[in-house]
């Protein structure tokens, strides 16, 4: 018998369940729930996908001067024997 | 992308298309990081030219236990923090764990005397519904950019170390001095805000 979980719980721990950092008990009564209920099961895809979106944001490009500056810098350390 | 060791051996040997290449890879990167440390857009700018500058001076002495570029990062994150902390030498730090954050607003829930007490009011949507054009569009990414920028600075850090920068929970919370259980409470709440604005975001455009 798997103890009940409530959806007000679950949504505390998906990064816990994420990083697998659950004990196979507290992994088996999360896993229970998401069987249950589709409403988790969406909120947990949410949550997957904000993870995903968030990995996808692209910086801005160097600034050319920036390069140049940094270039000079390698050249200079590491044709100048001090 | 250039295998580690292969990286630090070039640089060694002053290969400036490689010094090149790991800039091109990395620099932006770099600023968007330290900007999660430090107040302005321009000493983030600063503390990544900076690194670059302890990265050459440091090659030598580079003893390849970690991957070039979580060596790098640290020299980041090293140099970002002890600028941020004298940026704002008030700055509390130390005490977020107190507070406590609701993940999700507890009004989304039922009440206790409800027969489902805890569970969801109206389940969240399923956003696999949504047309690939609304996930991806350039105001989606502008709506999580925003967000993250208004997070506390602590969970801004680790949101950005984790699931920007694409370092693991061992690595992030070794950097920035934390326990992993508390490196993991900051990455949960700061995602968990992410996703909220996100939520308001779609629904607007859902309903638009």
């Amino acid at each position: 018998m798997i103890p009940p979980m409530d959806c007000q719980d679950l949504v505390e721990i998906v990064t816990a369940y994420f990083d697998d950092a659950m004990t196979p008990a507290e992994r088996e009564i999360f896993e229970h729930h998401l069987e249950e209920c589709d409403g988790c099961v969406n909120y947990v895809a949410q949550m997957r996908m904000t993870v995903e979106l968030t990995g996808t944001l692209t910086p801005d490009d160097i600034a050319p001067d920036t390069m140049e500056t940094l270039l000079a810098a390698f050249r200079s350390a590491t044709t100048d024997p001090s | 992308m250039v295998e580690d060791n292969d990286v630090v051996d070039a640089l060694r040997r002053g290969d400036e298309a490689a010094f090149r290449q790991v800039v091109m890879q990395y620099h932006s990167a770099l600023v968007r990081t330290a900007r999660s440390f430090v107040r302005s857009q321009a000493v983030a700018e600063e503390v990544a030219q900076d690194t670059w500058l302890a990265v050459i001076r440091g090659l030598s002495a580079f003893e390849g236990r970690s991957s070039f570029k979580t060596w790098l990062f640290r020299i980041l994150v090293n140099q970002a923090r002890s600028r941020g902390q004298r940026e704002s030498r008030t700055a509390a730090s130390g005490s977020f764990l107190e507070e406590d954050e609701a993940s999700v607003s507890a009004s989304r829930f039922n009440d206790m005397d409800h027969r489902w007490p805890r569970h969801w009011r109206a389940f969240p949507t399923d956003w696999g519904l949504l047309p690939e054009d609304t996930i991806s569009s350039a105001e989606t990414r502008s709506v999580i950019e925003g967000a993250i920028e208004s997070l506390p600075t602590n969970q801004r850090q680790v949101i950005t170390l984790r699931d920007m920068d694409g370092f693991d929970s061992r690595e992030v919370s070794a950097a920035l001095e934390l326990s992993e259980g508390n490196q993991r409470v900051l990455l949960h709440r700061a995602r968990s805000r992410v996703r909220a604005a996100l939520e308001l975001h779609l629904q607007g455009v859902a309903t638009a």
